[in-house]
């Protein structure tokens, strides 16, 4: 299938690994990606914090890139990006607000713009954890993750129409699909501090010491995210996290698509994992581990279906 | 005719923008007005002689009050004027307080509409025909639906009082909400040791038919003659015949089913007797359980039974009885606070549950006998949580309503927790306690102030599972500015309760209203909170609206009081303001039938004719026949086309 890209600022550049791996994946399951001819800025928090018809203006110009390409829908895989394409849609809906962010462009929205969606939610329901499942040649057997999905993949409930707003499990059910192990991660949508990364390096070091020590206490062995901003935090910043909550233990983060990848058989070049600041080495020894010692494990299995 | 009209003052109710005397003037040059006057307040004593002695002196045929609304002081004053020799339905009330004067304050205004309002009520009444009642026989039997403490109490108060009772109950036992509760508030009595007496007395009762395990299906007829369908489910074991022994239960191989009796905490056999002073003593076995049922592989109970009262072909049996008068107490369940509420776990943590679980675990005859054990790994808890208001007070999912009793039941197990176990330490989130019975406020001061259970007042946002065994319940405290985590070891969410499942379908069934939220309403929430505007179906305990149990047991013996003031006089009076066929002009076309919601109508032939006639004990007098009629053949007596036209008439040529 063919789908309108915009990949966001963040994958050419501090999550280049979440937008190299979302490549290879896509490719192996048969998604082209079709990358937005002279796509900009979503909009994002700053515009959103200063201006909504700035951010919205930012966010319906990639709109209507798209539309002219003839896109029904865009695909992205950053959840900001999304919730501010999507919203400048549904707030584009009104008459007076349209206006006055067609005046901020210099060529007028078409009345129609089109849906956006995140690449987890076409790799969920366009493609089909069947189909994915099908694909898998490496399980990733012998790993327990901690899908942990931020504050804007499922919320706010009527803008961003998938998943559940408490209690997501798109994520949980590909890992599963992967072969993974999924714990009951209870703090699944709970603040990694976002953009305080930056003003108020402290309240997102307590928040994100949180999250990993979470964790660390359910017997994770690394947070599989589908954000870059999460990733940032928890990732980048984990040291500062551990220094700041007193961790002993360091838990790799990986984006969700680099799994994905691993299972799927792609090479490793093309998942980007050297750009991890915490070391996924462990991670993928426990997997080659697993692997080693799948076969007597198939074999249990045979013996008991007989 | 020579009519008289009295314009009411209400003190300054009325007469503060309305010019009442005014409106007396214009009222005597209205078409046969003998008498019009002013007054201060026409419903009083001194109000009411003035209406009588005018009536005498000047030898009036029908009198015109125009004051309050007639559903305050219409019956007030048709007996005024029965006191005075002329019949009650010579008399028309003209609504000036809350139609004119609690509108606005323009006297101009208000004195126009007042007058125009006594010109239109002046005109009906020129139309306005004498009505006579009718009298009917009444079946001296009450049936009384649920059998929770309301319905127990209103049982038992009307066979003390010599009337024969069917008290019908959905589930296989009686006693309700309360046969769970371990111990009450404010008193901390053991529930079942109260109740259990008036349960005895119920099953022993001489004059109480008591029908277990059975649900009405169809009601038809009218107030003194009800005649009532109800379906007795097949509960598998011959009641005559069981002894309560338990014998099947000990040997029941299907032993791990939800325990509903228990809320689904623990689990229990396929066939069982919920708890050991049940009444009914007596097996049931639930079919989605019962191996035999769903296989048709087992059938050991029915070989140890020592009577031989398992019967595994029973079926449902629907029976009838005809009853004068229907008391309904179906009570209330819990709402499903797992749907609303996920940032509590949705149901997925097994150390979060509701009040009514936690008393069944507390309860000696529950799951874990009376130790208070953590539902995930059977040890005892030393942090417990309480939450109130989980589902009330709360506008985002439409439930604003206080459920009534939370506070005091939160506070009794708080109570009984520290009691339990020595080393505990108890926290409830409040938002406001409502402690408003006899010694309600002094025991949640001593729950506070003895027990040492500390009280938050502030909301929980999330609870979350430690990953150690724990739960971390993050909220507020608002009296510090503070936000604030407990650890805890079990949580006890109070719940917030709802009308009981299928109550709206029952109130459809009895042909009574309910509210928004299910629960049955009653004819007048302040001064007649037992009544309903269905003649001959009476309300008790919380179907009406959330309360505990003394208020319970006071509204059961209320609808019992008028059950027994309805059936101890030897005939009913019928309400002549109701429908009736002209007959000549009645084309047969069935249209009225069709539309009456009450059934009143039915068909008859006459002179090899199809008519319509009007059952007169049956209709309620609302009259969407009579707006159906396309031929006018069956008009509404007092509110005739005629008499409302001429209304319309008066009002459109001023």
């Amino acid at each position: 299938m063919n789908i309108a890209y915009y990949p966001g600022c963040s994958g050419h550049g501090t999550s280049v690994e979440y937008e190299k791996s979302t490549q290879a994946v896509c490719k192996a399951l048969g998604i082209v990606l079709e990358e937005l001819p002279d796509w900009s800025c979503c909009g994002s928090t700053p515009a959103h914090a200063r201006d909504h018809v700035l951010s919205s203006a930012l966010g319906a110009r990639n709109l209507s890139i798209a539309a002219g390409q003839g896109a029904k829908r865009v695909a992205t895989p950053c959840p900001s990006c999304l919730a501010n394409l999507k919203a400048a849609k549904s707030r584009m809906e009104c008459e007076d607000f349209r206006g006055r962010v067609n005046s901020l462009l210099k060529t007028p929205c078409p009345e129609e713009l089109p849906d956006s969606v995140s690449i987890l939610q076409i790799l969920l329901e366009d493609i089909g954890l069947d189909a994915i499942k099908a694909k898998v040649v490496n399980p990733i057997r012998g790993i327990k993750v901690a899908p942990y999905y931020g504050c804007l993949l499922s919320r706010p409930k009527e803008l961003m129409q998938f998943d559940d707003p408490e209690n997501p499990v798109s994520m949980d059910q590909i890992m599963m699909a992967l072969g993974a192990e999924v714990v009951p991660f209870p703090m699944k949508t709970e603040c990694c501090g976002a953009a305080m990364g930056i003003p108020r390096r402290d309240i997102s070091a307590r928040l994100t010491g949180r999250l990993l020590q979470t964790a660390h206490d359910f017997g994770a062995d690394a947070i599989v995210v589908a954000c870059p901003l999460c990733h940032m935090n928890l990732d980048l910043r984990q040291k500062q996290a551990a220094k700041a909550a007193h961790l002993d233990f360091s838990m790799p983060v990986l984006y969700y698509t680099q799994l994905m990848g691993l299972a799927l058989g792609l090479p490793k070049d093309d998942l980007g994992l050297n750009k991890l600041c915490i070391s996924a080495d462990g991670v993928l020894k426990k997997i080659e581990e697993a692997k080693n010692a799948a076969p007597a494990e198939a074999q249990k299995v045979e013996e008991v279906s007989a | 005719m020579k009519l008289g009209v009295f314009i009411c003052h209400c003190g300054s109710n009325i007469g503060a923008t309305v010019d009442c005397q005014t409106v007396a003037k214009n009222a005597l040059t209205f078409p046969d007005v003998a008498f019009a006057t002013d007054t201060m307040y026409t419903c009083s004593e001194p109000g009411q002689a003035q209406i009588v002695n005018a009536i005498k002196e000047h030898n009036l045929d029908g009198v015109v009050v125009a004051s309050c609304t007639p559903r305050m002081h219409e019956p007030t004053f048709r007996r005024t004027l029965e006191r005075a020799g002329l019949n009650k339905y010579m008399f028309e009330m003209a609504n000036i307080r809350e139609h004119v004067s609690w509108i606005g304050r323009d006297t101009e205004a208000n004195t126009n509409k007042a007058t125009e309002l006594v010109r239109i009520a002046v005109e009906k009444l020129r139309r306005n025909n004498p009505l006579f009642s009718k009298y009917f026989d009444a079946t001296k039997r009450v049936m009384v639906i649920g059998a929770g403490v309301a319905g127990i109490q209103a049982a038992l108060d009307c066979a003390d009082a010599g009337l024969e009772v069917v008290l019908v109950e959905r589930e296989n036992h009686i006693g309700g909400k309360m046969a769970k509760l371990d111990k009450t508030f404010p008193t901390v009595d053991c529930s079942s040791c109260i109740l259990g007496p008036k349960m005895v007395d119920v099953a022993q009762h001489p004059k109480i038919k008591l029908l277990a395990a059975s649900e009405v299906t169809k009601v038809s007829g009218y107030v003194g003659n009800f005649e009532v369908a109800i379906k007795r489910r097949a509960t598998y074991v011959d009641w005559d015949k069981c002894t309560g022994c338990g014998t099947c239960m000990e040997k029941c191989p299907s032993k791990k089913n939800d325990d509903l009796f228990n809320e689904c905490v623990g689990k229990t056999t396929a066939i069982n007797i919920p708890f050991p002073q049940a009444i009914p003593k007596k097996a049931a076995i639930n079919p989605k359980y019962c191996r035999k049922l769903t296989s048709g592989k087992c059938g050991v109970c029915a070989k140890v039974c020592p009577t031989g009262a398992i019967n595994y072909e029973m079926k449902d049996v629907d029976v009838t009885e005809t009853v004068g008068a229907i008391v309904a107490a179906t009570g209330y369940d819990l709402m499903d606070w797992k749907s609303y509420y996920p940032e509590y776990g949705g149901g997925r943590y097994p150390d979060v549950i509701t009040a009514l679980q936690y008393e069944r675990i507390m309860s000696a005859s529950g799951p874990s006998a009376g130790h208070i054990v953590r539902p995930s790994d059977g040890k005892e808890p030393k942090s417990i949580v309480f939450i109130q208001c989980v589902g009330s007070r709360d506008r985002s999912i439409d439930r604003p309503y206080c459920s009534g009793f939370c506070c005091m039941y939160t506070a009794k197990q708080a109570f009984m927790t520290r009691d339990h176990i020595q080393d505990s330490k108890c926290y409830v989130f409040y938002m406001d306690i409502r402690a408003p019975g006899k010694m309600y406020d002094e025991f949640t001061r001593r729950v506070i102030e003895e027990s040492k259970v500390e009280y938050i007042r502030g909301r929980v946002s999330v609870i979350e599972p430690d990953g150690k065994g724990q739960y971390i319940v993050r909220g507020v405290d608002t009296l510090l500015g503070k936000p604030v985590e407990v650890k805890a070891d079990l949580v006890v969410l109070a719940v917030g309760i709802e009308a009981s499942h299928g109550a709206g379908k029952l109130a459809e069934t009895l042909h009574i209203s309910y509210d928004h939220y299910g629960f049955f309403m009653e004819s007048h929430v302040k001064l007649r909170p037992v009544e309903t505007n269905t003649a001959g179906v009476f309300l008790a305990g919380v179907a009406q609206g959330a309360k505990d149990i003394p208020a319970s047991v006071a509204q059961g013996s209320a609808a019992a009081a008028k059950v027994i003031g309805l059936l101890s006089k030897d005939k009913l009076e019928s309400d002549p303001q109701i429908s009736s066929v002209n007959i000549a002009r009645c084309v047969g076309c069935g249209k009225c039938i069709k539309v009456c919601p009450f059934q009143a109508i039915v068909e008859q032939t006459i002179r090899g004719e199809k008519k319509a006639q009007v059952i007169e004990a049956v209709c309620q007098g609302c009259g969407l026949c009579s707006a159906t009629c396309p031929q006018g053949a069956i008009q509404l007596s007092h509110f005739t086309d005629n008499q409302i036209l001429a209304e319309v008439d008066a009002l459109c040529r001023s």
